[in-house]
């Protein structure tokens, strides 16, 4: 049957307005707010540089920068008032690309700034902060790495130089007349690709977070609940809570009211559900699940499994067996899903999807070996990061946790980690030249730290607490997941579980007094057949 | 010539046969809750285990209430008379078609070893699964009670020596049911009320 142009022409204009119906979504804020940014003659201008577009935005929001300064995004520092350690990207090592003291231009990408080249970055100019990267709509803003976090303008710039690969100019007055509130692309663009690319480093963060179902992530579901990451790292003045350095373990305080000012992290599960989340009318256990929750993380049962997406994450990282040439030139090698699991610059690695976490006590407390600090080369794996925690000091819950783990440089002389040059077109990085002396006497002179001129690789683990991938109630765990001999909860002591534990000795004596007992009978039976056969 | 006493009323042997029942579906649910093997599911077990817990917590109140109202109570008052001669029985009269020492009666239905067993069961096994069993499906209401020092290792220890004292006990009664008159008077008694006696 054929059908009527009218008919034909309903059904383009449906889909027409479908699809239109559809990028308002996309694009936050423009059908909420109040303000239509394209209307303001500031903005109605061709600007050749972010930091000019910065300008213009701080004609109106004049205190905006000021607040960014003010945060992590900004100075890259965070100092742990618990511990007294001096954190924040600027300090800590991890055991993916390690460090970024001598990497600026390649690393500063994701920073809130234009301009972070190296030390002598001003912290103090407000047109330096970048608005554009939290705040575009359009999706078109990009910050490639190796320019210190400027955007490409005006000519397309091939990069790296050399490589043919030509990256397209942003057009910043779009941009800028379109800006809105936070979506989960801002966001994810630096924190979707931590640890050099997409779900490397988190395990449970990475681009299906983009627009994912339920069975992904049940809060942020894009047909469902629709979070954005700001629905919970509810912001104010530009500080955005819920800290990795110091993250809230056990919050026993109950759900948060709105406006009452309670100085506590908004971001936890508890904020919003409780100490009692599981009512009787969802589950006939609700009152055993909630004193569970007096003891288990609530992410513990609720993330199944982390990298569930699609997209894989790295697992283990090994440097040591990087530098290897094939033909006298890098290759790389990949798995059959076509993901990288050898690069000569970078070494060998493991991914994983729909990883299960392994399961730790934690306070809240995480220590990290920082560069200077001692490192002996053992049988057991340096930790780049120690958490804090145990059944019995009160603060402690069961976390689940992504545990990275690798080999990575160190000097065996000094005894300390390195701080490898890795990016950059010079002769000393790494990636470009496979050569790890030059790299860590760069590094470690940016770093100003000592080096002896030896390189080794040590072996290092790193925690990184699961909070994200919330899957839909009916897919958290069931009891035997954990409540079995070799379950979830397998290594984790200072609790009794039914089902996992058991005395040794009792289990023994019980059965052999049973089956004793059984001979006993079975012994008497055939004394009595056989004396009355006789 | 053998005669018949109607030993066991209505009441009590549907209490013996429920109860038989629940505490055999008790050990199973709980040795899986134990870790011991996999059947029903470590969920539907606890499900199963407790579902059955109370429904003999029920039966019980009905049980006393029986045995206090029809006196029947006495049945399991103590007595070491003549225990040495079941002993002795068991131990090489039964071997040799010696008579029983003991002969049942309505009123006393129970010989001196099996007073003494069912005592044991009484005062000490008894109250070691219900206290136990209690603590633990109340784990959550420890603090509520002021019982937070209390650790559920302890109790589930107890309540796993319980269980097997139960399992014990199980295996010898079931045996000791063979010993009547004939192998299957005991169980004949326990299903129709009427024991055949010498």
């Amino acid at each position: 049957m054929k059908r009527k142009p009218a008919a034909r022409w309903l059904g383009i204009l449906t889909f027409a307005w479908l699809f239109t119906a559809n990028v308002p979504a996309v694009w936050g804020a423009s059908a909420k707010s109040t303000a239509d940014h394209s209307k303001f003659k500031e903005l109605q201008q061709e600007f050749k540089s972010g930091p000019e577009v910065t300008k213009a935005c701080l004609s109106c929001h004049t205190e905006a920068a000021k607040q960014v300064h003010r945060t992590k995004h900004w100075t890259w520092e965070f100092l742990n008032p618990a511990s007294g350690q001096k954190l924040g990207k600027k300090h800590v090592l991890n055991n993916f690309c390690i460090s970024i003291s001598s990497n600026y231009p390649a690393c500063t990408a994701c920073h809130v700034g234009y301009g972070w080249k190296d030390a002598t970055f001003d912290f103090t100019k407000e047109e330096n902060v970048d608005c554009l990267v939290c705040h575009d709509t359009t999706g078109t803003y990009q910050k490639p790495p190796g320019l210190a976090g400027h955007p490409v303008v005006g000519q397309p710039l091939e990069l790296p130089p050399g490589s043919g690969k030509f990256i397209k100019p942003v057009d910043l007055t779009k941009v800028a007349q379109k800006v809105g509130k936070t979506s989960r692309d801002n966001c994810g663009a630096c924190h979707f690709r931590g640890g050099g690319g997409d779900g490397v480093k988190h395990g449970d963060m990475d681009s299906s977070l983009a627009a994912p179902t339920a069975e992904i992530d049940v809060h942020m579901d894009a047909e469902g609940l629709d979070f954005t990451c700001a629905t919970c790292h509810k912001t104010s003045s530009h500080d955005v809570p819920g800290s990795r350095y110091t993250p809230t373990a056990k919050d026993d305080k109950g759900a948060l009211i709105r406006g009452k000012e309670e100085n506590r992290n908004p971001a936890t599960c508890v904020a919003c559900h409780s100490n009692a989340p599981h009512k009787k009318e969802d589950s006939k256990h609700a009152e055993r699940l909630n004193h569970h929750a007096k003891k288990v993380a609530c992410q513990t049962c609720h993330i199944p499994a982390f990298a569930r997406g699609g997209v894989p994450t790295k697992l283990v990282w090994d440097w040591s067996t990087a530098g290897k040439l094939k033909d006298g030139k890098k290759f790389e090698i990949k798995d059959e899903k076509g993901h990288v699991i050898y690069a000569s610059h970078k070494g060998d690695f493991v991914l994983g999807e729909n990883v299960k976490p392994e399961y730790r006590w934690f306070n809240g407390e995480i220590t990290y070996t920082l560069l200077g600090d001692p490192v002996e080369k053992s049988d057991k794996p340096t930790p780049i990061n120690r958490i804090g925690g145990s059944a019995s000091d009160g603060k402690s819950m069961i976390w689940p946790f992504k545990i990275m783990r690798g080999k990575q440089p160190f000097d065996p002389v000094n005894k300390t980690l390195i701080t490898p040059h890795t990016a950059g077109e010079d002769d000393t990085g790494y990636w470009k030249n496979l050569d790890w002396i030059k790299a860590a006497a760069t590094g470690m002179r940016t770093s100003g730290a000592p080096f002896s001129g030896q390189v080794d690789f040590v072996e290092t683990e790193m925690y990184w607490p699961v909070t994200h991938m919330v899957a839909p109630k009916d897919k958290a765990l069931a009891c035997a997941e954990c409540h079995a001999k070799d379950g979830r909860l397998a290594g984790v002591e200072g609790v009794y579980l039914p089902g996992r534990d058991a005395l040794p000795w009792l289990d023994k004596a019980g059965w052999t007094l049973a089956l004793l007992a059984l001979l006993g009978v079975l012994g008497h039976a055939l004394l009595r057949i056989v004396s009355r056969k006789k | 010539m053998s005669e018949k006493i109607y030993i066991f009323k209505r009441f009590e042997r549907f209490w013996h046969w429920s109860q038989a029942a629940l505490i055999i579906f008790l050990l199973l649910t709980g040795f899986e809750i134990h870790g011991t093997y996999r059947n029903f599911g470590f969920e539907k077990a606890v499900e199963y285990h407790t579902t059955a817990a109370w429904t003999l917590v029920g039966l019980w109140i009905f049980a006393i209430f029986w045995h206090l109202t029809t006196g029947e109570w006495k049945q399991y008052i103590p007595t070491l008379e003549k225990v040495d001669a079941m002993l002795q029985y068991y131990l090489l009269g039964i071997f040799k078609n010696a008579p029983h020492p003991f002969r049942q009666t309505t009123l006393r239905k129970h010989n001196p070893l099996q007073r003494l067993a069912y005592l044991f069961i009484l005062v000490i096994v008894s109250p070691l699964i219900w206290i136990t069993g209690w603590l633990y499906l109340f784990y959550d209401q420890w603090e509520h009670w002021g019982l937070s020092s209390l650790d559920l290792s302890w109790v589930a220890t107890g309540h796993v020596i319980g269980a097997f004292l139960m399992l014990v006990f199980l295996i010898v009664h079931v045996y000791l049911i063979t010993t009547g008159v004939t192998v299957f008077s005991h169980l004949k008694a326990m299903i129709t009320g009427w024991e055949e006696v010498h």
